[in-house]
Order: structure tokens, then C-alpha cells, then sequence
């Protein structure tokens, strides 16, 4: 029992670092600018597609299309805001909940006319298949390298916050936003930055978890309840939140999933709902 | 000059008050699912009707077949049974086909038997469908017959011992039943079993829970989508080794697009479904093509209940010289029989449930493709729920 | 505001409570279908409902500024209330109404008593979390609720024991339109009352209102009952003209339609719900004909033209361009 309960958790630890890049962006974006962005995930879908769309067509190699899979939602949600997003940043909760769900119709859509309604897949190169034995227990290659690639995702973000000027200005408008622009911080371009960075976070994640999860045309609504949990339970505006969010919320589903399969999608909502009783800002929200 | 337009205009009151023999359009309400998940199921399953419309032609015992298309948009009793209503009672359809799912499936059985319409099940495949209305029949499957079967079969052949997993809903549950309660009658012992929810992304849990008890065999039962590549990658990364452990599916596990997706993973599932795309019969050789054509894709068992479906009403309108009383319809349909590209099937003439063979198939690779292989069949499977087999 | 109703609450409630013209043309108009389109009642009839469930969450979301993506459980839990009742014998349409929409009000009351605690992201996620929870019940449930393939076995007896629920939909229109009627009625008296003033004073700045002695929990839970238990009429008048209950009733995918809806006509605005209702069930009837996989890019593109060209919804455009027309929110 111990040790399958190991390879559980793995499971449910590969299974929370993806959830934690698919979360990530919408933690801090939410936190700076109190902005409800539900079309976050199409973002990821889109990486996903571009993902899908180079390795199958035109045959490239699985990590070389990481980079463009981060590279288009960035680019497109550079687009977006400026010309969508802007508008509403004073607005109700409820508009940006209709603007943006609106957005994730459109995606929807988009995917279905564009890719038609299949089930996608990509093809990993050899070295990202099969198992490797440790400590007696046999885990995914693949899975491996997702848990490798979201550490380095999540120490590289926080050691930007943590020591870049460009991470201490995000902190700062996160923290008390007048205060910033008071002090000279040009908020609205280092949200605009921090979006791009978001949402490319997000299409990286959307690529890496095609293997795991799958791809199809409805992945922005599907997953979208998740990762609205993810940020709620973490609280808004913290990367420390939402990474142990996700792993209490990956775990936790993958355990519950091994020991008390009846109450199978039950467990995740339950956490939820009594975590955010307790806490209503989240586990690590401030304000 | 007044004479002659006097006399013009009673010759076409004459003409108009004999009108040619009449040719109405036999008019057919397709409910199906073009949007939202199962869009592709309902996608392929029209495209198996219209590859045989086009095969065929649209004018069957005189009169021209016209469809009227309508989208449930997924699992809504209400919608489907309001989408029935609304054919019923505004377009004025003579009979009612199509039924991707079971529950509209249901629903819209109340209004076949309300309004007295012939109702042509294509693809819902739950047993208890066909008893919910008098006017109906099925073209494609059901649970029970094709899981059924294969309980009984693989206890039969060697088999002792099974750990059953399925999805916790509907289709799911008639799988679940039909094949503990056949593989128990046929001597098997079944030593555990899970549900997962719908939509599961991850099944390595489950996997575990099964593989922690050591079984000679695993069935499954997953909807097609996003389920059978997240399932085959679960069994690659716990290390359940399809040589050694048998695991058992329905042909939606191993569909081409599943197949596709899952990869070397799917190489040794057993599974036992009533249509495959790659079967070498003739007729079928020529649906695929025909297809293939039309389409630009391969068919699958949602195509080939469509295709059967219309043959069954094309047959029928000939019977009955075109018309569409239900009742004569259903009588002219009960013990009909033909050659399907699916191989010999035919309407029971009490049930009026779909009767086919049953091919045992396992996934190998042929010529660089994973393809299923049959390898064994039952002949003329009835339903066994509602023929007391 | 007037200087006038500024001194005096009384008589400004009392102005804004009569009734104009265009809404007596409005209710006059909803009896039309009956005369004009009789192969389009049932249709009619789900609009009439999803007009009431839309008219419950207008309490809530556009008077009392609570955002709920779970009001769909108060709606399912009627419904399948309702379906149960005539399933086991009981197929008295009226009483079988009263009886499932108490129990969602019961239920309303419960559960607000937790929601009304909350705002903002945790108040959404909350409302998220308790519908998708009773949704996962009630699948699991399926020996009582018919899981996935729904509720069978639902036979309703004539309404008023002389009028059948027939084919053509004429006696679930009736039944459905008078419903909807009443419950207006009722939304109406309770709007342009001193509790709905406070209501709204609550959604604008919630924290000022202890200071003019308002219990602001108490009341948002008691608009919270009122609107569950409507929300609960629309379930069972969904559940008894149809003769179905399914799963679906309770699911997220419902909560989100009537959002859409809501916001559609302009929330805050009584009629709002009433008119998005019916633009968004003929043109998803329409487009469902026409082009049904790109229902969601239309819905999509409409939903952010309305939001920033139209924010309070077309009602409130059309208040923008009518002056006449104009009723504070």
C-alpha cells in the first residue's frame, strides 16, 4: 500500500505542477489588477494548438515548439489587452466574467472550425516515453520532465519577483496599487508585461499538458473550474499560493481518487468549498 | 381572346384540382448532436447517412426523401424532447431518426408514442430504449448485447478472475452489469470493481487501486474522446503489461481516432464491438471507400448505425409503397433482415432491437498501424436484457 | 432621483410603482403566440421559464449585487422534487409547484445562510463550488435521480383536473405564462419596497449600510430564500411541462446560460430577465438550424458587445436612447 501510495503522489504531484502553470498567470493577474480573466485557459488552449500544429505539420520536435507555445498566447494577449481588456478594467466583476466568458466562446469556436472537434495528440520524441525505475517504483519519463519544467518555471518567476526591478514593480502594484503609481511605477505597462507573461505561461502549460490531460476544442471551459479552484484556494497575487494550491488540489484529487474512488469528483469540490470558508482570501491571500 | 384565356384558365383549375399522384417528400427529423463534445460522434454518424443518401439516391418507392436536421447540443432531455415536439407539430415529419445519446433518446420516445411516429434509434445504445415506445427500432448496438457477449466469452476462454473498471454514468452501468452478470453465469468470479467520474483526465489512481490486486484480466468501459489515450498512457506509466494481464474494452476504447492517440500502448486490448473500419468484406470495402470520398475521412460504428439506420427506412418505405403509418412501418420492419457493411444483421420481430454478430478483436500491428484484429465471433446476438436471454 | 423623491421615499416608490403603458403591451403581447404561432408554444413555454429562473437571479444579482455561478442547484433540486412527486403517484401540477418550489426555498435558506457571508471571488467560487457539488450528488445518486439518462417515469395529471398537457404545448404556455405572471407580481411588490431599497443600497456600498441600521446579512439571506424558491417554481414548471428531469438542470452549464441571459436584457431591471430570455432562446432556436456549431462564436461575440458597448445590458440601451422609458435602477 505504501508503495503505490508513492507512485500516487507522483502522479498527483505531476498532476498539481500542471495545474500550477495553468494557473499561475491567472493568480497574478488577478492579484494586481483585480481583473476576472475566465478566457485564461483559451490562452492555454492556444499553446496547445500551436504545439499540436507544429509537431504534426510541420514535424518539429516536441521541446523545440515549447518556446512557440509560450510565444503566441504572449503575443496575443499583448493584442487583446489593448484592444479588449482595457476597456474594462474600472467595470463590474460580473462584466469581466461576461466579457471574458464571451472570449472563451469565441476560442471555443475558433478551435472547432479551425482543428475540428478531435481529440489531439502529439508525438514525443523517444527520450520523453516510457518509465524509468526509482526506488523500485516505476515512474513517467514524461511526467518527470512536466515536475522538472515547473519547478524551473516557478523558481525562475519567483527569483525574477524576488530580484529583478521589474519583479519588485509587479510586487509593488500587487501590494497597493495607487501607492505604485503614485511612486512613478507605470502600472498599466507592467500589467500589460506581467499579462503576456501570464497568459505565455499558460500556453506552456496548455502544450505540456496534451500528453497528460488531452487537447480538444472545449479544453478553455473544460479545465477552467480547476484552475479558478487552484486560484481561489491560493489567493490572488502569490506564486508561493497558487504552487501549493495546485499540489494540495493535485494531490489531494489523485488521493482521494486511490483510496475513496465513490466520492470521486465529490472530494475536489468539497476542499474547495470548506477551504474557502476558512479562508476566504485564500490560503495565502492577502487584502 | 376572351374565349381562349376563359378556356386557358378552366384547364388549369382542371389540372390543379387533379394534381399528379401525390408526391410529398417523405420528410424525416434527424435529432442529432452537431455541437459541443460529442459533435464528432454526431458529425461521423450524419456522414454515414449521407454517404448513403448518395449512394443510393433520395427517391425511395416514388416519393423524394427530405431530412430535417436539428441539434440537440448535447446531453438535454427537455431540448430533445421539445426539438421532437417542434418536428411533430410544426414541420410535420413522418418519422423521427437519428439519437446519438441515450437520453434524448428517452425523451423523444415519448413523443413517438404520443404522436404515433416511426422512430429509428442509430446510435443510443442502452437497453432499455426500445421499450419505451412502440414505433421504434435500433440500428446500431447495445451495451448489453456487446458486452454481454463478451463476458461470457472470456469466461469461456480461459478467463477466471476479472477486476472491472467503467465510467459512472449510464452506458457505463449497462456495460458493468451485463458483463459481471454474464461472466458470473458463465462461471467467472469477478474480485473487484471501480467507477470513475466522466470526464476523468487521470486514471493512474485507478489504475493502481486495480493492478494493486494482482488480476489475470481488466474490463473497461471509457467513452470515446479524451478518455482512451489519458487511459492507455495511465496502464504504460503503472507498468500494467497487456501481455501478461488481459484488459477487455468496448471498440469505442479502440476506436481509430483512440487508437491514434494511445499508440503502442493499445498493442494487445481485447475488445468486442460490432463494426470496424478495416474489415476486408466487400460491402464494407466499398462504404469505406465511398466514404472516404465523400468525407475525406474513415467511417466508424457511429457511421455505420446511420448508414443502417436509413437502409432500414428506405427498405421499409418500400415495403410499405411509401407510406408512413407507424403502424405498417414497425410491422414491415420486425424480422427484416440484411447485409450491413458490418456483416448480416436484421430487426427482431419482437423486440424490434438490432440483431448482429459480435466480433472478439485485439489490437495488433499491421503493416506499421495499430489495427483491431478480429479473431473470433459470435453470430446473431440478441439484446439480452429485453429477450430474456 | 428627483428632489422630490429625495424627501419623500413614500411617494417616490409609489411613482415608480405604477404601471406604464409599455408594460401593459408588454404582458399583452405574451398571449399572442397562442393566437399567432401555435406550432412555436413549446418553445414559448421554455422561454416563459427561462424567463422566471432569469427573474429569480435578477433578484439577487442585479438588486442585491450577490454574482451566483451555482443558482442552477435551486433550480435542478425543484425540478427534480417535482418529478419525483408525480413519478411516485403524486401528478397534481399546482400543489406538486408549491410543494418543490418550498423545497428550494428550504434549500435556499440553508445555504444562504453560508452565502451570504461572502463577497467577491469567494462568493462566486462558493456558489460555484455548492452547485457543482450537488450536481456530483445527484449523479451519484442515480437509483433516485436516473443519473445521466434522467428522470423517467414522469406523468402529470390534467391542470385543474379538465386540462391535459397536450402535444401542441397550448396547456403548458397557460400554465407556465400565469406562473411567470404571479411571480412578477411578486418581484415587482418586493423591488419597490423599502427591503428592496435596501437591497439595492447594499450592492452599491455595502459597508455604509449598519450605519443607517440595516442587518445587511439578514437581508441578503432573505432575498436569497425568495430568489431559490422562484428559481424553484421555473424548475418544477420545466420539470412538469416536459415530463422530464435531467441532470442538466443542475449543471454549471445552466447557471452560466441564465447569467447570459440575465445580463443579456440588463440586470436590475425587472424586465431584463424577460427580455434577454427571449432573444436568447429564439436566436439559439434559430441557430441551431441554421449553423449549430458556431452557436458559441455568436453567443461569444454578442456577450462582448454587449458588455462593452451595452453594459447594462439592452434594456439599459434602450433606457440610454428612451427616456420615457427610463425607470432608476
Amino acid at each position: 500500500m505504501i508503495a503505490s501510495a508513492f507512485g500516487v503522489l507522483f502522479d498527483g504531484l505531476a498532476y498539481g505542477m500542471l495545474l500550477f502553470l495553468l494557473s499561475v498567470g491567472l493568480s497574478v493577474t488577478l492579484g494586481m489588477m483585480n481583473f476576472i480573466n475566465l478566457a485564461h485557459l483559451s490562452f492555454a488552449m492556444l499553446g496547445g494548438y500551436t504545439a499540436v500544429a507544429l509537431t504534426n505539420n510541420l514535424g518539429w520536435s516536441f521541446l523545440l515548439t515549447l518556446p512557440a507555445a509560450f510565444l503566441a498566447p504572449a503575443l496575443l494577449s499583448v493584442v487583446l489587452e489593448r484592444v479588449l481588456y482595457r476597456r474594462l478594467y474600472g467595470a463590474s466583476e460580473l462584466d469581466q466574467c461576461l466579457l471574458t466568458i464571451g472570449i472563451v466562446f469565441v476560442s471555443i469556436a475558433a478551435a472547432a472550425y479551425l482543428f475540428g472537434t478531435v481529440q489531439q495528440a502529439v508525438k514525443l520524441p523517444p527520450y520523453l516515453r516510457g518509465n524509468i525505475a526509482i526506488m523500485h517504483q516505476s515512474v513517467g519519463v514524461y511526467r518527470l520532465f512536466l515536475i522538472g519544467m515547473a519547478l524551473m518555471v516557478a523558481i525562475a518567476v519567483l527569483a525574477a519577483l524576488e530580484h529583478t526591478k521589474f519583479g519588485a514593480k509587479v510586487r509593488a502594484a500587487v501590494d497597493n496599487q495607487r501607492m505604485a503609481r503614485g511612486l512613478g511605477i507605470d502600472v498599466d505597462r507592467v500589467f500589460a508585461v506581467a499579462f503576456a507573461l501570464g497568459s505565455g505561461l499558460a500556453g506552456l502549460g496548455g502544450a505540456l499538458a496534451i500528453e497528460i490531460v488531452g487537447l480538444d476544442h472545449a479544453f478553455a471551459l473544460t479545465y477552467l473550474v480547476y484552475v479558478l479552484i487552484v486560484v481561489a484556494v491560493g489567493g490572488l497575487g502569490t506564486i508561493g499560493g497558487s504552487l501549493a494550491a495546485a499540489l494540495l488540489l493535485g494531490v489531494s484529487d489523485m488521493a482521494g481518487k486511490y483510496y475513496v474512488p465513490q466520492l470521486g469528483a465529490f472530494f475536489i469540490y468539497l476542499v474547495m468549498v470548506a477551504l474557502l470558508m476558512w479562508r476566504p482570501l485564500g490560503l495565502f491571500g492577502r487584502r | 381572346m376572351q374565349h381562349a384565356r376563359f378556356a386557358l384558365a378552366c384547364l388549369a383549375a382542371l389540372a390543379g384540382a387533379f394534381p399528379a399522384r401525390a408526391q410529398e417528400p417523405v420528410k424525416i427529423g434527424l435529432i442529432n448532436v452537431l455541437s459541443g463534445q460529442f459533435a464528432d460522434a454526431g458529425i461521423q454518424l450524419d456522414n454515414g447517412i449521407k454517404t448513403y443518401v448518395q449512394q443510393h439516391g433520395d427517391v425511395v418507392a416514388g416519393r423524394k426523401v427530405e431530412f430535417i436536421r436539428r441539434d440537440v447540443g448535447g446531453v438535454a432531455l427537455d431540448v430533445a424532447k421539445r426539438l421532437a415536439q417542434e418536428l411533430v407539430v410544426r414541420d410535420n415529419i413522418d418519422l423521427l431518426a437519428g439519437f446519438l445519446l441515450t437520453p434524448n433518446a428517452l425523451a423523444a420516445a415519448d413523443i413517438s408514442t404520443q404522436s404515433q411516429r416511426f422512430m429509428v434509434v442509430m446510435n443510443a445504445a442502452t437497453s432499455i430504449i426500445i421499450t419505451k415506445s412502440p414505433y421504434m427500432i435500433r440500428t446500431s448496438v447495445t451495451l448489453p448485447q456487446a458486452m454481454g457477449t463478451f463476458g461470457t466469452w472470456a469466461a469461456t476462454h480461459g478467463i477466471k478472475k476479472c477486476y472491472t473498471m467503467v465510467t459512472d454514468y449510464g452506458p457505463g452501468h449497462d456495460s458493468e452489469a451485463a458483463f459481471q452478470r454474464a461472466f458470473k453465469a458463465a462461471g467467472g468470479e469477478i474480485i473487484g470493481s471501480v467507477r470513475f467520474p466522466v470526464a476523468n483526465p487521470d486514471f493512474s489512481a485507478f489504475v493502481q487501486r486495480a493492478k494493486d490486486l494482482d488480476p489475470e484480466c481488466i474490463f473497461i468501459f471509457i467513452p470515446g474522446g479524451a478518455q482512451p489515450a489519458a487511459l492507455g498512457k495511465a496502464f504504460a506509466a503503472r507498468g500494467v503489461d497487456l501481455n501478461k494481464t488481459k484488459v477487455l474494452g468496448s471498440g469505442e476504447t479502440t476506436s481509430e481516432q483512440a487508437l491514434k492517440a494511445m499508440g503502442d500502448a493499445a498493442l494487445g486490448l481485447i475488445t468486442a464491438w460490432h463494426y470496424d473500419y478495416k474489415s476486408v468484406a466487400p460491402l464494407n470495402v466499398e462504404f469505406v471507400k465511398a466514404f472516404n470520398q465523400m468525407h475525406g475521412r474513415n467511417p466508424d460504428f457511429f457511421s455505420v448505425g446511420g448508414y443502417d439506420g436509413v437502409h432500414a427506412i428506405y427498405e421499409v418505405l418500400k415495403k410499405t409503397g411509401g407510406g408512413t403509418d407507424a403502424d405498417a412501418m414497425v410491422a414491415a420492419a420486425k424480422g427484416m433482415h440484411w447485409d450491413s457493411p458490418r456483416g448480416p444483421m436484421s430487426i427482431d420481430a419482437q423486440t424490434r432491437d438490432v440483431v448482429q454478430n459480435i466480433y472478439i478483436r485485439r489490437v495488433e500491428k499491421v503493416g506499421g498501424e495499430l489495427v483491431n484484429v478480429p479473431f473470433d465471433k459470435i453470430d446473431n446476438v440478441k439484446d439480452p436484457t429485453n429477450s430474456g436471454g | 432621483m428627483s428632489a422630490a423623491a429625495v424627501g419623500e421615499p413614500q411617494r417616490y416608490l409609489e411613482d415608480q410603482i405604477k404601471w406604464r403603458r409599455v408594460e401593459l403591451a408588454f404582458w399583452a403581447a405574451t398571449l399572442l403566440p397562442l393566437l399567432l404561432t401555435p406550432s412555436y408554444l413549446v418553445l414559448a413555454s421554455q422561454i416563459a421559464i427561462t424567463a422566471l429562473f432569469a427573474l429569480s437571479l435578477d433578484l439577487i444579482l442585479g438588486y442585491a449585487g450577490m454574482v451566483s455561478l451555482g443558482h442552477a442547484a435551486y433550480f435542478g433540486f425543484s425540478s427534480y422534487t417535482a418529478g419525483l412527486a408525480a413519478r411516485w403517484g403524486w401528478g397534481e401540477p399546482i400543489s406538486g409547484l408549491i410543494m418543490a418550489a418550498a423545497a428550494a426555498g428550504l434549500l435556499g435558506y440553508v445555504t444562504g445562510i453560508v452565502v451570504a457571508r461572502f463577497q467577491h471571488l469567494a462568493l462566486i467560487m462558493i456558489t460555484l463550488g455548492l452547485g457543482l457539488l450537488l450536481a456530483e450528488a445527484a449523479n451519484s445518486a442515480s437509483w433516485l435521480t436516473g443519473g445521466a439518462d434522467g428522470l423517467q417515469g414522469v406523468r402529470m395529471w390534467r391542470l385543474f383536473g379538465v386540462f391535459l398537457f397536450d402535444l401542441y404545448g397550448y396547456t403548458a404556455y397557460c400554465y407556465a405564462l400565469a406562473v411567470l405572471l404571479l411571480a412578477f407580481l411578486v418581484a415587482r411588490r418586493i423591488t419597490y419596497s423599502p427591503f428592496g431599497l435596501a437591497l439595492r443600497g447594499i450592492r452599491e456600498r455595502a459597508i455604509r449600510m449598519p450605519a443607517i441600521g440595516a442587518n445587511t446579512t439578514a437581508y441578503l439571506r432573505k432575498i436569497y430564500t425568495i430568489a431559490a424558491t422562484m428559481a424553484g417554481a421555473a424548475g418544477a414548471l420545466l420539470a412538469q411541462t416536459t415530463e422530464t428531469v435531467s441532470l442538466e438542470t443542475l449543471s454549471f452549464q445552466r447557471s452560466a446560460d441564465v447569467l447570459v441571459v440575465l445580463i443579456l436584457g440588463g440586470a436590475g431591471r425587472l424586465y431584463g430577465g424577460l427580455v434577454g430570455a427571449i432573444i436568447y432562446m429564439i436566436a439559439r432556436d434559430q441557430f441551431s438550424g441554421l449553423n449549430p456549431q458556431y452557436w458559441y462564436f455568436w453567443i461569444g461575440m454578442l456577450l462582448i458587445v454587449v458588455v462593452v458597448f451595452l453594459p447594462n445590458g439592452i434594456l439599459g440601451g434602450l433606457a440610454r436612447l428612451l427616456p420615457a422609458a427610463r425607470r432608476s435602477a
